[in-house]
């Protein structure tokens, strides 16, 4: 019955791991041959990967794990995927019902485990119930505010023969979230953009999740306003970084003109973003001038942080088609002497040229890697996911992407050992595709055992490891905050990456010199298979632009030299 | 290179800012909350308020509706405006949840606790207790020669009063139910 429900919601791979509790439901699918299963090395690989496929296709990932430990093993995937928003279906198996409560063997309280950390989740006591809480937690994972759900089974109920109900004939959800905005606030909107001399379009991983749509539309906005766009680390690729109205990524490591346009602007439109701490630095100083409206289909991101002046619960998609319909009927009017002053003050900033580097002929900067990537791939059919660390935040600021569902990096938890599987994820989805994970060393060693799945599934995926031989993100901090005092931030005892490939059953290169730097980078990209590519890269580089926590957007870092500078020269980069 | 000289003291030596940006009036609010009565459903709603830290200064719960399996949780809550208001959004977005309503601004409402009261005394604290029971309006459940128990339905700020005043007079123990809410009129 589950694998008939997963049918019904066009689900054509489970990232999964059996065990006791879930035999029955791999019976069913040794039985049939609609639906592919990716056997992972460890479930927290299964999730990352589902999120994987989820990010770069917009369908909802599924996962089908073991009670017990194979439950606790996805609770990090699970919170990764709730604090991205991403659509991921999660099925347990669980002790037979009888046996709840009894301490049995694998038995774990999975429903009481993750209840904070899925959108929503159900144990199912009756086989009757079970068909219609799998389409509840469809439609529970991918409506409104997509996030992970969890749907815990016990044995019994697996084995019992039930009434199965397809999607079409369940009783309709009563989850039903708002999609449509305020057409009134729409309205106070469109009147403000006709105004609004220092406007900037503020963008996050909500236009990704509304679909395609919401990217085309945000496009024919900005194209048709003229007015900046920046984005979020979540929100890459919505807006194409080739754009005209493309300031770059904000954010405490995000570029000096889009923090800077952000700091002044006198309208901020925030499409789909949730004012997080590494947006809004210091919340006091945030954007002191600018009116606010905010967009967003969650109401409690509404006010969270910051206070709004036009809050618009709704779909992306929706809400920007109504917002350009009403700015046109009215006109389409705009503030043009104030906009070309705005955009001359914004090359102002560009001239500062921050993500400016000194680069080296002796040893590989991560930066001129990550641009040596960026030259070498950029018209390929690509997709890129990250660890976490200050490779991640160098892959957002050197790499450019033109389209949305390209880009999966793990934001809002951070979660180090994302990267590898999620590229596996995305690689079963794309097969064709040239997917290359951008990785620390230290991250990628999390789930390094996810190199078995990629071999065992001829998933090509290239594994680019910007190797620092630090936990580069904590020794920045501590050299810049904490005294240089760095505890514990070396990676010791390092395995051989090469080999380790080798080891694995695929290709392993190294690289230490920037002048073999592109012949080794087209070796991984012509070989038709994984590659581990060992690049090892300046070990005590920092990762600039740098807003440190606590401080506005004005007080930023811009190289280590500037540095004591920048904080001194307070007000002096204001508008 | 030195150490950047970024001012001890601020949050900027954590990857928070650690200040709270909204010290501002605290508010008593009473929310009722219309769920699905299902499995869960109580947890979900206490572990919200445990996880976001909000407060919970009571907390009922009983089905409403048999047939439609709902549930009515009413909880009196304390916080800045801006946390309320977070505080009902993130209710609102809990799947079972069908409805909230913020009783404390959405008119007028009437709010009602019913709670029990033994008093153990004997000779002058003993009539003196049953003498403001009465003015209190409350009855007597149980009664043995050393001790009442009383049963007081009111407000929480009249069942309050009653508890000061029964305590100096032999209040050994207290069951409160918390607080029942509805909005008046039609
Ligand atoms: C699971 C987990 N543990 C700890 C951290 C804290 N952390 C953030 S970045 C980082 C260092 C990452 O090192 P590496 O992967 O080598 O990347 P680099 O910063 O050197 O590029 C650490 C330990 C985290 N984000 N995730
Ligand atoms: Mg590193």
């Amino acid at each position: 019955m589950v694998v008939e429900a997963l049918k019904d919601h066009g689900v054509d791979v489970v990232f999964g791991y059996p065990g006791g509790a879930v035999l029955p439901i791999y019976d069913e699918i040794f039985l049939q041959n609609d639906i592919r299963h990716v056997t992972v090395r460890h479930e927290q690989g299964a999730v990352h990967m589902a999120e994987g496929y989820a990010r770069s296709t917009g369908k909802p990932g599924v996962v089908l794990v073991t009670s017990g430990p194979g439950a606790t093993n996805a609770v990090t995937g699970l919170t990764d995927a709730l604090m991205d928003s991403i659509p991921v279906v999660v099925l347990t198996g669980q002790v037979p019902t009888f046996m709840i409560g009894t301490d049995g063997f694998q038995e774990a309280d999975t429903v009481g485990i993750t209840r904070p950390c899925t959108k929503h989740n159900w144990l199912v006591k009756e086989t009757d119930k079970l068909a219609g809480t799998l389409h509840e937690a469809f439609h529970v994972a991918t409506s409104g505010r997509p996030g992970p759900v969890l749907v815990d089974i016990p044995k019994d109920v697996q084995f019992a023969d039930g009434l199965y109900t397809a999607p079409d004939e369940a009783i309709p959800s009563h989850y039903q979230p708002t999609v449509k905005g305020d057409p009134a606030a729409i309205e106070a909107l469109a009147a403000l953009m006709e105004k609004a001399q220092r406007p900037v379009f503020y963008t996050g991983g909500g236009v990704i999740n509304s679909g395609p749509e919401a990217s085309r539309l945000l496009r024919e906005l900005a194209e048709k306003t003229g007015f900046p766009v920046t984005s979020t680390l979540m929100g890459l690729g919505a807006y194409p970084a080739s754009g005209r109205n493309w300031i770059g990524m904000l954010g405490m490591h995000g570029l000096y003109e889009a923090n800077l346009a952000m700091h002044g602007c006198d309208l901020m439109i925030n499409v789909g973003a949730r004012f997080d701490d590494r947006i809004t630095g210091r919340i006091a100083d945030f954007s002191p001038k600018s009116k606010k409206a905010h967009i967003d289909i969650d109401p409690s991101s509404i006010n969270k942080v910051i206070h709004v002046d036009i809050p618009i619960v709704g779909d992306v998609a929706n809400v920007l088609a109504d917002l350009l319909a009403a700015w046109e009927a009215r006109g389409s009017k705009l503030n043009q002497a104030g906009l070309a002053k705005w955009w001359s003050q914004i090359e102002q900033w560009k001239l500062k040229k921050c993500l400016q580097y000194n680069n080296s002929d002796k040893v590989i900067k991560p930066q001129y890697a990550l641009e040596r990537l960026e030259a070498l791939t950029r018209d390929r059919d690509r997709y890129i996911t990250t660890e976490v660390g200050q490779h991640q935040m160098w892959a957002a600021q050197y790499l450019t992407f033109e389209d949305p569902n390209r880009w999966m990096t793990s934001g809002g938890l951070g979660t180090m050992g994302y990267g590898l599987p999620a590229s596996i994820g995305v690689q079963v989805a794309h097969p064709e595709a040239l997917v290359i994970n951008v990785a620390g060393e230290a991250s990628w060693l999390m789930n390094m055992q996810e190199m078995g799945t990629a071999i065992q599934f001829r998933a090509p995926v290239k594994q680019f490891i910007l190797n620092n031989e630090r936990l580069g993100m904590v020794r920045q901090w501590q050299q810049l905050l904490h005294g240089e005092r760095y505890s514990q931030s070396w990676s010791e005892s390092l395995p051989d990456f090469a080999k380790l490939a080798e080891a694995f059953g695929c290709k392993g290169i190294r690289c230490a010199d920037p002048k073999h730097l592109d012949e080794a980078i087209m070796e991984m990209l012509d070989y038709d298979g994984p590659v581990i590519f060992d690049c090892l890269v300046e070990k005590h580089e920092n990762c600039y632009p740098m807003i440190p926590s606590g401080k506005p957007h004005n007080e930023m870092l811009l190289g280590d030299t500037g540095a004591e500078d920048a904080i001194g020269a307070k007000g002096a980069v204001l508008v | 290179m030195s150490a950047l000289k970024i001012k001890k003291g601020a949050s900027s030596h954590s990857a928070y800012d650690l200040r709270d940006p909204n010290l501002e009036i605290i508010e008593t609010h009473t929310l009722a909350v219309v769920v699905d009565n299902e499995a869960g459903v109580l947890a979900r709603v206490i572990g919200l308020f445990a996880g976001r830290g909000y407060n919970i200064e009571s907390l009922t719960v009983a089905e409403i509706d048999h047939k439609g399996h709902l549930s009515r949780i009413t909880v009196v809550t304390r916080g800045t405006r801006a946390v309320i208001e977070q505080i009902k959004a993130q209710l609102g977005r809990l799947v079972p949840v069908h409805q909230v309503n913020d009783l404390t601004v959405e008119g007028p409402s009437v709010e009602r606790e019913l709670s029990l009261f033994k008093v153990a005394g004997t000779g002058e604290k003993r009539v003196e207790a049953l003498r403001l029971a009465d003015i209190f309006r409350a009855n007597v459940v149980d009664s043995t020669l050393e001790s009442f128990v009383f049963e007081i339905t009111g407000t929480p700020e009249k069942i309050d009063a009653f508890a000061d005043l029964m305590r100096p007079l032999g209040l050994t123990d207290v069951a409160r139910t918390g607080v029942a809410a509805l909005s008046r009129g039609g």
